[in-house]
């Protein structure tokens, strides 16, 4: 086929494609059911001088309540307000000797190195069987590998067209990935990067909501693998498929409920010694500068309800979703975890080279806030417990992402502990990953 | 068909010298391809093809980037962006963001009608992130004065989920509008004054 047929071609079936698209009805969707009481409506200023129409226009009255399900709901119209929007990462990775390392802070003892760059917003972390360190992407649509042989490191991407592929998980040779909507998994990856073939899908009753649908993804003790559905929203009531996390057979089958409540969980990992599940949680946006904060939270038993929409932080009732409720009826966070900070993901230290204080301690990635007006997080915190797996403390472990001059450097996304006995952190905002090591 | 020719021209440079380019003449033979569709003066006349002036340059880089990942999907700007190294891409957003903002369409809007696209972007909140006036900020695009019909296009995209966007916000957003709000929210942004 000549050069000019095959674009003509092309052009013919954009061309068709964008006329089907205009004369498409718009797509009838519900909005979440029961909407809330009615927020008082902020009155908006004028957008520009008005304009010297001969006839004026009617000055429409006060505006009507905003939609429930915005993501804009409960944003107060103020001056302050009005300077708070997610802080979008750069798509493109910045450059190795550009990273902000000297930045980094870690305890003494304790050193960062970077370990991978140029990986557009590295996000989820998983190490293969053979020392392969997969990531996973929100924004952009790949999955990449970062490959460890001869003593050098270099990436590769080795999924590419996937929708939001934000969470990984490994077992027995098999890369499992979590796009928006759909798992499906690589055999044998670790064998294959030079040609790996396509993921196959094993699991897609999923729903298909953009908001709080990127996924993280982990295989528990019982070889089931855990998935949550986030909350279709920043503040709603969900229909019962959302707000949960969801554990399946590798096989993609047996489909069970664990957990209810659960706003937006883009961490969870299980206790080496009781095996207990805990997990992260976002609490909901505009509410106020302080409260709600984000949680960690333990699962003691299957099918517990964890409060979202009603109660967030264990003790305060959402202002529109909270009448009628009462946040006893609900299981308690473990800790808090610093208001809008964007705790993420987490892991409990499996390391063998850490000191011994350490030792079961869940290191947890806070991405850091948008909806404050001093910014919180941008950290990694080390969460101590007890014997009881009670919290004991929360203290800043490696700092310095999040700038004295209210502005990110990087964003800390995901930890993982290497078999080496190093900790690695992804960084969405670099598009890197650095590694963390004790001793020499 | 101003598209068309646009289309043809690069595809025969491109695949002419598709690697050996370097990024000088990649601008050179480029960069008068955005303008051509785009408008020299940040004003499109070209249907269904955005007005890129008073862009911010976050919000042009994300775009490109999407194109050239083919994440976002218009064949002809998947075409413009192809080869670009990360680069090519700052050059051409930086380029793109000095272009100056469109002024508001000689004709008034219609009375009755802007005072509904007003009430309906009061209610959804548009200028909460794309600023009161509409100027837009970061990666959130100016949409004010843009082309009517370039707004109705975004807006059943992002409604309908064929375009997913960078950040997922937009489809949040839609989600309540209807086909007709859509209409009348794109007639009042394009009109503002």
């Amino acid at each position: 086929m000549s050069l000019t047929i095959s674009v003509r071609r092309r052009l013919l079936a954009g061309t068709v494609s964008a006329l089907l698209l205009a004369g498409l009805p718009a797509l009838a969707q519900q909005p979440p059911a029961d909407p809330p009481a009615a927020s008082p409506a902020p009155t908006m200023p004028a957008p520009a001088a008005p304009a010297p129409a001969a006839t004026p226009a009617p000055a429409p009255a006060a505006a009507p309540a905003i939609p429930p399900g915005s993501p804009l709901f409960g944003r107060p119209n103020s001056e302050s307000a009005a300077k708070l929007a997610p802080v979008a990462p750069p798509p493109i990775p910045t450059a190795a000797e550009k990273l902000p390392l000297d930045k980094l802070k870690v305890p003494a003892g304790f050193k960062v190195e970077v370990y991978a760059s140029g990986i557009a917003n590295a996000r989820s972390l998983r190490e293969g069987d053979k020392g392969t360190v997969f990531v996973g992407a929100r924004l952009v649509d790949k999955v990449s590998a970062i490959v460890n042989k001869d003593g050098k490191r270099t990436v590769k991407v080795i999924a590419s067209g996937l929708h939001r592929p934000n969470g990984l998980a490994f077992k027995d040779g098999t890369l499992y990935i979590a796009e928006l909507s759909k798992i499906s998994k690589i055999e044998k990856i670790e064998d294959n990067l030079d040609n790996p073939p396509k993921p196959t899908m094993i699991y897609d009753d999923l729903p298909k909501d953009e908001a709080h649908g990127w996924k993280f993804i982990a295989i528990g003790p019982d070889n089931m693998l855990y998935i949550p559905v986030g909350q279709p929203c920043n503040n709603c009531l969900p229909p019962d498929t959302h707000a949960q996390i969801r554990r399946i057979g590798l096989d993609g089958k047996g489909m069970e409920v664990v957990a209810r409540g659960v706003r937006n969980t883009v961490g969870f990992d299980w206790h080496p010694t009781s095996k207990e599940m805990y997990f992260t949680d976002n609490g909901r946006d505009w509410m106020s500068e302080d409260v709600p904060e984000d949680e960690l939270n333990r699962i003691t038993k299957v099918g517990q309800h964890f409060g979202a929409p009603f109660c967030y932080q264990g003790n305060v009732l959402d202002a529109e979703l909270g009448w009628g409720k009462s946040c006893s009826d609900y299981e308690k966070p473990v800790s808090l975890m610093g208001p809008h900070s964007a705790a993420l993901g987490m892991r409990f230290n499996t390391s063998t080279k850490f000191p011994a204080k350490f030792k079961n301690t869940i290191f947890v990635a806070r991405h850091g806030s948008w909806n404050r007006s001093k910014k919180v997080g941008g950290d990694v915190v080390a969460v101590q417990l007890d014997a009881k797996g009670n919290v004991k403390s929360v203290e800043p472990f490696m700092t310095g992402f999040l700038g004295a001059d209210n502005n990110y450097v990087a964003r800390p996304v995901d930890v993982l502990f290497m078999k080496d006995g190093s900790m690695l952190v992804s960084d969405d905002f670099n598009g890197a990953v650095y590694r963390v090591s004790y001793g020499k | 068909m101003r598209a068309w020719i646009v289309l043809l021209t690069l595809l025969t440079v491109s695949t002419a010298a598709p690697t050996a380019a370097s990024a000088a003449s990649l601008f050179e033979e480029r960069s008068p391809m955005c303008l051509q569709c785009h408008g020299e003066k940040g004003v499109s006349e070209t249907p269904e093809t955005p007005s890129l002036g008073g862009m911010t340059p976050q919000f042009l880089l994300i775009q490109l980037y999407l194109f050239r990942e083919g994440t976002r999907k218009v064949e002809l700007m998947n075409e413009m962006a192809k080869g670009m190294t990360d680069d090519d891409l700052r050059t051409f957003s930086d380029f793109i963001a000095k272009l100056p903002p469109p002024p508001p369409p000689a004709q008034q809007g219609d009375p009755a009608r802007m005072a509904r696209g007003k009430a309906l972007s009061e209610q959804n909140r548009c200028g909460f992130c794309h600023n009161p006036d509409y100027s837009g900020r970061d990666q959130m695009p100016r949409i004010r004065n843009q082309r009517e019909d370039y707004l109705v296009k975004s807006m059943r995209e992002y409604k309908n989920e064929t375009r997913p966007g960078y950040e997922p916000t937009m489809i949040e957003v839609l989600r309540p509008l209807n086909d007709a709000d859509i209409v009348e929210l794109a007639y009042y942004l394009a009109h503002v004054r």
